[in-house]
């Protein structure tokens, strides 16, 4: 288990249980966890040895081996243009920002239950603002792609407060209500283009700061030299947003996110604001994904409302990539954005086929695997990368016997 | 001047009545299993087509062929609820709507594969132009009047299968609280299973009507949804007739819109949703507790 308490729900009465069950689990370290009461914050690195005083542990051996392996791996993926090929760097950026959108559509759906089908919203609104920003204010696509984020974020908060008038399902619906409505109005924006869109002039694409730079130290050629920036920028993003995540969910507000999950009345009961933690989640989904929209759209450089927009390409794909990899699971996305990769790689020119292959894949693994690759790995080999279970550190031994056990 | 508006939400209110009828099937669902179907508006796509495809091979009127396709769409609204969508229900909302996503994109893709991105057209013969003059320089179409006139229909009919049959009376029980009506020997699946077949016909009905009033082809479903879903909110959950008031509310915002710019028409519908629900978030008729 990758997160505080069972991420299924309590066992329904009747005879509409759907998912199967429940594994046993280590309940000592939940409970420990959560019975604390209050809090004590994350502990920076807890000391090897076992004490007689207990002690509340988030770290485990192998997510401590996994900080260093993915600390190298950050650092070799920042070198790998000095080797690496345009298209392969290329198909890396698309890994980037498709994990980054799963990342936040993961943090919305599998932490505090807002399912959205709506995130297009902010991928189009990003977009469409590099575009504002870049073209008509004259900025810089750097802070253009930063300023967006901002921007989105912001535009989230009177969105929420229509979409969060509605509960559960409706909520779904609700958030693409919003999207078409954002698509509408900018198609009617003649200076981005209206309903055929624009592109962005080459000024602007080769303009970025940094682009020179890396033209003299790597010695390329412009349309090279902004692949490689474009790259870094994307890394950042997708490696940032998975760490600025996980750091909220290892946080006090990550703590009663999860509780929220488990329970909203008792999360409620013991004085968690859920409106105002699923709002600000809403709004930091909202802030990542409107920057990774302008990354997108930086890239292609050219933009439309229906492509900006589409439920396919933003939020479809992204379901995908979650509920494959393991929903509720930072690491899920991870194995979900490379499976997808490797379909849409060797499987897009089958066109509609390929496309209902994904749909028939997805309904499979929510009906029959809905913890997802991640999920079903993690539980058979009690696995975690990014833990964020607290535990306590002298029970942990027995917990993870016990889990050991139990699978 | 005045005329023309007077005749813009004439033609809004029967618009009205086609959204109703796709909002019903909605509304009966999630009433009865708190299902929310994003496959609703594919549903009504796919059974255009099945109509459209049995006129064609048997050639048939498209009235006619609706006859052939209702007994095939409640068949498999049955199918689908009893081997795909029961094992999903429970407290959990992710699977349904995960699933039923996943569903709209196979309907849609399929149908794509089937039959082409081209758009498709159910034709009605002379009924499709007549017209009945209001006087003056009113008229309305027969078709868009039919449309209505279908949807009260169909709203009485759904009223008396809930609160004078059998199987209403198990559709009520098993939406007040499925555990307990399960306990009483109801069998909620089969249950379940009926309601999605009946609404597969209210679905086939309206899907008639979609493909007689305008052309339609595989990728027009989720606009349909969104209408749909606008509707039974506007209307308030659980209110047959309060979803009839939401696609009249919607159909007129839509024709008013469109008369203002013709681009506006589909944003003001959708505005007027956000309106609604600013104002009242439960909708204009609320019955269900949730």
């Amino acid at each position: 288990m990758a997160t505080v308490g069972s991420a299924d729900s309590p066992p329904p009465l009747g005879a509409r249980a759907s998912r199967p069950h429940s594994p046993t689990l280590p309940s000592p370290a939940s409970g420990g966890g959560r019975g604390g009461g209050g809090e004590t914050p994350a502990l920076p690195e807890e000391e090897a040895g076992e004490r007689a005083t207990p002690r509340l542990a988030i770290a485990t051996a192998t997510s401590r081996a996994f900080t260093l392996v993915g600390c190298l791996l950050i650092v070799a993926l920042i070198g790998l243009p000095l080797i690496a090929s345009r298209s392969l760097l290329q198909d890396l950026v698309f890994i980037f920002y498709m994990l980054t959108l799963a990342q936040f559509w993961n943090l919305l759906a599998g932490y505090v239950g807002l399912v959205s089908v709506g995130q297009q919203t902010f991928v189009g609104l990003g977009g469409y603002l590099l575009f504002a920003l870049t073209v008509m204010v004259g900025l810089d696509p750097l802070l253009a792609i930063l300023l967006a984020g901002t921007i989105a974020a912001v535009l989230a908060i009177p969105t929420a407060f229509v979409v969060f008038r509605l509960q559960g399902a409706y909520f779904a619906v609700g958030t693409w209500v919003m999207a078409e409505v954002y698509r509408l109005v900018f198609a009617q924006v003649k200076e981005l283009g209206g309903g055929t869109g624009t592109s962005l002039p080459p000024a602007v694409t080769n303009s970025i700061t940094g682009i020179d730079w890396i033209r003299r130290v790597l010695d390329l050629r412009t349309p090279a030299a902004r692949d490689v920036l474009t790259y870094w920028i994307a890394l950042a993003i997708a490696a940032g947003s998975t760490l600025a995540i996980y750091m909220v969910l290892r946080s006090r507000r990550g703590l009663a996110l999860a509780a929220i999950r488990d329970s909203t009345a008792a999360a409620q009961s013991v004085g968690i604001d859920i409106f105002r933690a699923k709002l600000w989640i809403y709004v930091l989904a909202a802030a990542g994904t409107g920057m990774t929209g302008a990354l997108i759209y930086l890239q292609k450089a050219r933009i439309s409302p229906d492509a900006a927009f589409s439920v396919l390409d933003w939020t479809a794909y992204v379901i995908f990539i979650v509920v494959i990899g393991g929903l509720g699971t930072l690491e899920g996305p991870i194995i979900g954005v490379m499976v997808f990769y490797l379909m849409q790689t060797y499987l897009a020119g089958f066109g509609s086929w390929y496309l209902i292959l994904l749909g028939v894949l997805a309904i499979a693994t929510m009906l029959f695997a809905p913890k997802g690759i991640w999920g079903h790995f993690s539980q058979r080999f009690g696995i975690v990368l990014f833990p964020v279970q607290r535990r306590i550190s002298t029970l942990s031994k027995l917990a993870d016997d016990a889990q050991r056990t139990s699978s | 001047m005045m005329i023309g508006w007077i005749d813009t939400v004439i033609q809004g209110v029967l618009l009205g009545g086609l959204y109703a009828l796709f909002a019903a099937g909605l509304s009966l669902i999630f009433g009865i299993m708190r299902l929310v179907n994003l496959a609703h508006g594919d549903l009504i796509v796919l059974a255009a087509f099945v109509i459209l495809a049995a006129a064609r091979a048997l050639g048939l009127d498209a009235f006619t062929a609706t006859a052939v396709a209702l007994p095939l769409m409640f068949a498999a609204g049955y199918a689908l609820q009893f081997l795909v969508l029961n094992r999903t229900l429970g407290t959990d909302i992710l699977p349904p709507l995960l699933v039923t996503f996943g569903l709209s994109i196979i309907v849609q893709n399929s149908l794509l594969e089937m039959f082409s991105a081209d758009s498709q057209r159910l034709s009605a013969g002379a009924i499709e132009t007549a017209s009945i003059p209001l006087g003056g320089v009113l008229a309305v179409g027969v078709m868009p009047l039919v449309t209505f006139v279908s949807a009260i229909a169909v709203i009485l009919l759904l009223n008396a299968l809930f609160y004078s049959t059998a199987l209403g009376r198990a559709f009520r029980a098993t939406s007040d609280d499925a555990d307990i009506a399960q306990l009483m020997g109801i069998e909620t699946r089969r249950v379940f299973a009926m309601a999605m077949a009946v609404a597969m016909v209210v679905v086939t009905i309206a899907a008639l009507y979609l493909g007689m009033r305008a052309t339609f082809d595989p990728t027009i479903g989720p606009a349909r949804l969104l209408y749909a879903f606008e509707a039974v909110i506007i209307g308030g959950l659980g209110s047959l007739w309060g979803t009839l008031a939401g696609g009249v509310i919607i159909g007129v915002a839509q024709t008013v819109g469109a008369n203002i710019n013709p681009e506006w028409q589909i944003l003001a519908g959708h505005l007027a949703f956000l309106a609604v629900l600013m104002l009242r978030p439960r909708g204009l008729f609320p019955r269900t507790a949730d």
